[in-house]
């Protein structure tokens, strides 16, 4: 019961949208069992914030290291939260003055549209931003030719790194013949990009394809039950 | 290096930056309005018709539905003259607002130092407000129209959605997504977290349908095809040497690529070196790859070092 | 020299990628851009369109690559507003929704005779990724009963005659990665034959290239594609070239070129280091 019901719900709902996408009369059924999916990942948005209060709880509670900084990833949610349901700050629609909560939830202005222009947007930019140190450092210490494989790789990254800058075209300015254009550095990027780059990812893309058909079909016939989990 | 030297050297460093960030910021304050955003008010007012329905006026009256909106004027357009006769103003929240912008970008670019105080506390800001930034989202925008508004069509229309459209009434059917949402909850009671296997299948199901449905059709079937293509280029002028080696090249390198990861033979003979030619495009692959995402990644860090120095500081024109 | 590039402190390392983009922010260094095939491909798929055609403008990207996506995104709107067409905005990612509002801001700003909702229109993010695509490909008004402010799709000029996006004559999708590009090539592109172009990340965009051009009829691939579009809509349309706020992409091409050159050095080095060292290890 406790697993054969989730696998009876997986194949069906998995064969209902297979079904709904050949046969035009079940087209409707797959219509609503992605409304439902789209309502579902919600949920999962929900599950995904109370998993996170609920481990910042336990370690405020049990006062591990670092307990006051799930203090203020705690606050912070809960205040976003706060401000954004309540709508503080947001004034009604225009069209419908007189329904004070028709307004738009992160409209400019408001308390919640305040914290993600000036907390939400730095932070997450910053963060990623920093890869560009950490790519920095692993070029210094990490990338080697050791091989003939990792020489290609490298020497194709200078071409790319070269040629998708003003550098490609001013590197062979007033020398380069008109016949070997094709070795400009920005040229050479397109048609690494356009041979050798599409076949490469053209053999990996139908590789997963193959893979992810497989793994699907594996569920849908119930042969792969890891989604359950243990009892 | 020993522990001491290790403080000594970061000690240095902390205190070259804050030397070097006060004289940036002195600069910056004596120059220019630094971190100052500056707003012009609007006015909007709504009267209420005879039939009930309202329309804006621009002379409002007891009664009247009224509210101020606020919109930037952005450093270039600000002159004197706005802030001399009062059409523009300073607007503290908003100013207070770039100022915490700017430091906490520096607390997460003070990790590159090393660890510390200021980043952790960042770094639990950005999970907080990230997380909590797009349950708001789901619930506004998925939960109360697509939902909320399917089971209590009249209640979500007369509180948060009047344009909503109730003629088809509550439609019950959608109590199973409802039920479907409180079961995956139970995944973080302490027990009883087998429930949530129901909708989490739900979701396998369906993602297991698409997943088939869409890389059958434009992974595997539209990239056999497109991969099928003439080996022998003609146009006007005739026969075309450059296009045709193309086109055998993309052939061959699609092929040799193709073969290396099939592992069911061993790569031994012709199939070794076939796969061997395979792996070298494949490199060239992911030569690529990297350069464009080296590409990627500083494009971001420039977006935040003109945040800093435009709309912080005033080094440059603000965007 | 050798021992001491051996143990260089990586904050050094640091700090030359912060100077070698900081310096060009700085000093304004702007280059000139040469339109790649690519950028040309996609400038055309928008500029071949019948003025006031139906576009949807689909922004799959947070504030985490708004630095790489937002000129692009900001270029299409310019394009599209320019040449009349009918935009039609929607978002996949929870934060892609406020990218939105910004094009919208360029759009009253700059195009203050357009009007919202006769020449565009804004949808609420969904969830769900794929399963919206799936469902707009049909019925549009199954997952978007409203707009942003709403109003129901029927009472909407621009809308109440579509009936699902089969009816766009083109989808411009700004993708940050998964959902994004590859899924609206799945489920809408070719299944659909639905003209998409493409406008994405630097880390996604060699892996769209197979899509192109059947499935796909142009990719902006990273900032340079981005410079090179503005570049491509600044020749055609100068009104625009004159437009400070329309050349975000080409200032941050500047910084690039160093940068780059900066990672060429620092990869030449650290192999110099490796082999010196092999061979003095061997010796």
């Amino acid at each position: 019961m406790k697993r054969t019901v989730p696998l009876i719900i997986a194949i069906v709902a998995g064969f209902v949208l297979l079904i709904a996408n050949f046969i035009p009369f079940a087209e409707s059924w797959g219509l609503t069992a992605q409304e439902w999916f789209n309502i579902l990942a919600v949920g999962a948005m929900v599950l995904g914030g109370g998993n996170l209060v609920k481990l910042h709880l336990m370690k405020v509670s049990s006062k591990r290291k670092g307990w006051g900084y799930s203090v203020v990833t705690i606050a912070c949610f809960f205040g976003t939260l706060f401000f954004g349901l309540l709508k503080i700050g947001v004034h009604p629609n225009p069209l419908t003055p007189d329904y004070a909560w028709s307004g738009y939830y992160l409209e400019n202005g408001s308390t919640l549209w305040w914290i993600y222009e000036h907390m939400v947007v730095p932070l997450t930019s910053m963060m990623f931003a920093m890869l560009a140190f950490y790519v920095a450092t692993a070029a210094f210490r990490a990338f080697r030719a050791k091989n003939t494989e990792a020489t290609l790789l490298l020497v194709t990254a200078g071409v790319v790194l070269l040629g998708r800058t003003y550098a490609g075209v001013w590197l062979f300015e007033g020398w380069l013949p008109e016949s070997m254009q094709w070795l400009r550095f920005d040229n050479l990027t397109v048609w690494i990009m356009d041979i050798p780059n599409t076949a490469g990812t053209r053999a990996i893309t139908i590789g997963i394809a193959l893979g992810v058909v497989a793994t699907s079909l594996r569920i849908l016939l119930g042969v792969d039950r890891s989604y359950l989990g243990q009892d | 290096m020993s522990t001491d030297t290790t403080k000594q050297s970061n000690a240095l460093i902390w205190g070259v930056i804050f030397i070097i960030g006060a004289i940036m910021l002195i600069w910056s304050m004596s120059t220019s309005r630094t971190g100052q955003v500056w707003v012009t008010a609007q006015q909007h007012a709504f009267t209420q018709l005879s039939d009930g329905s309202y329309t804006s006026t621009d002379a409002p009256a007891s009664g009247d539905i009224e509210w101020t909106t606020y919109k930037k004027v952005s450093d270039r357009d600000l002159t004197q003259e706005m802030i001399d006769n009062g059409s523009a103003t300073l607007s503290w929240s908003r100013t207070i607002g770039l100022w915490l912008a700017a430091i906490f970008t520096l607390f997460i670019l003070s990790f590159l130092v090393g660890d510390n105080p200021a980043y952790k506390f960042a770094e639990a800001m950005v999970v907080g407000t990230s997380a909590g930034y797009v349950m708001v989202i789901g619930l506004w925008d998925v939960f109360v129209p697509n939902l909320l508004g399917k089971l209590f069509p009249t209640l979500v229309q007369s509180w948060a959605l009047p344009g909503m459209d109730v003629a088809a009434g509550s439609q019950l059917l959608y109590i199973v997504p409802a039920i479907l949402i409180v079961m995956l909850l139970f995944q973080l009671m302490p027990s009883g977290g087998w429930i949530s296997r129901w909708p989490i299948a739900f979701f396998i199901g369906i993602t297991a349908g698409y997943r088939m449905i869409g890389y059958v059709e434009a992974d595997l079937v539209a990239q056999i095809k497109a991969g099928i293509i003439p080996l022998w280029i003609t146009g006007q002028g005739g026969f075309e040497l450059w296009p045709t080696v193309n086109a055998l090249l993309l052939t061959i390198a699609t092929l040799a690529a193709m073969v290396y990861f099939f592992f069911s033979i061993e790569h031994k003979g012709l199939v070794g070196k076939t796969a061997r030619v395979g792996i070298w495009f494949l490199m060239i692959t992911f030569g690529a790859s990297f350069g464009y995402t080296v590409m990627g990644r500083i494009a971001l860090l420039a977006a935040r070092l003109e945040f800093l120095f435009g709309d912080w500081l005033h080094f440059i024109p603000s965007s | 020299m050798l021992k001491t590039l051996q143990n260089l402190d990586r904050r050094w390392i640091f700090l030359s990628m912060l100077l070698a983009v900081a310096i060009p922010i700085l000093t304004r260094t702007v280059f000139p851009e040469v339109v790649s095939k690519q950028a040309k491909m996609v400038f055309d798929a928008i500029e071949d369109l019948p003025d006031g055609s139906n576009v949807l403008m689909s922004y799959d990207f947070d504030p985490a690559s708004q630095g790489e996506l937002l000129p692009m995104a900001q270029a299409f709107t310019r394009h599209c507003s320019v040449k009349g067409h009918k935009q039609y905005y929607m978002a996949l990612w929870p934060l892609g929704s406020p990218m939105v509002d910004l094009s919208i801001d360029t759009i009253q700003s700059e195009y203050p005779d357009m009007i919202y909702g006769e020449d565009y229109v804004k949808f609420d993010y969904k969830a769900g990724g794929e399963a919206v695509i799936r469902m707009i490909t049909q019925d549009l008004r199954g997952m978007f009963p409203m707009d942003s402010k709403g109003v129901p799709l029927d009472n909407i000029p621009m809308t109440k005659n579509i009936k699902n996006i089969q009816d766009m004559d083109l989808i411009v999708n700004v993708s940050a990665g998964d959902p994004g590009t590859k899924q609206w090539v799945q489920f809408a592109a070719t299944p659909f034959g639905l003209t998409t172009v493409s406008g994405c990340t630097g880390v996604q965009a060699p892996q769209m290239y197979p899509y192109i051009p059947e499935q796909l009829a142009g990719v902006l691939g990273a900032i340079k594609a981005a410079a090179e579009y503005e570049a491509a809509i600044d020749e055609a349309y100068p009104s625009i070239a004159e437009n400070p706020r329309a050349q975000e992409a080409k200032r941050r091409m500047g910084p690039q070129l160093v940068a780059h050159s900066l990672m060429i050095g620092l990869i030449v080095i650290g192999n110099w280091i490796f082999f010196v060292s092999r061979k003095r290890g061997q010796a």
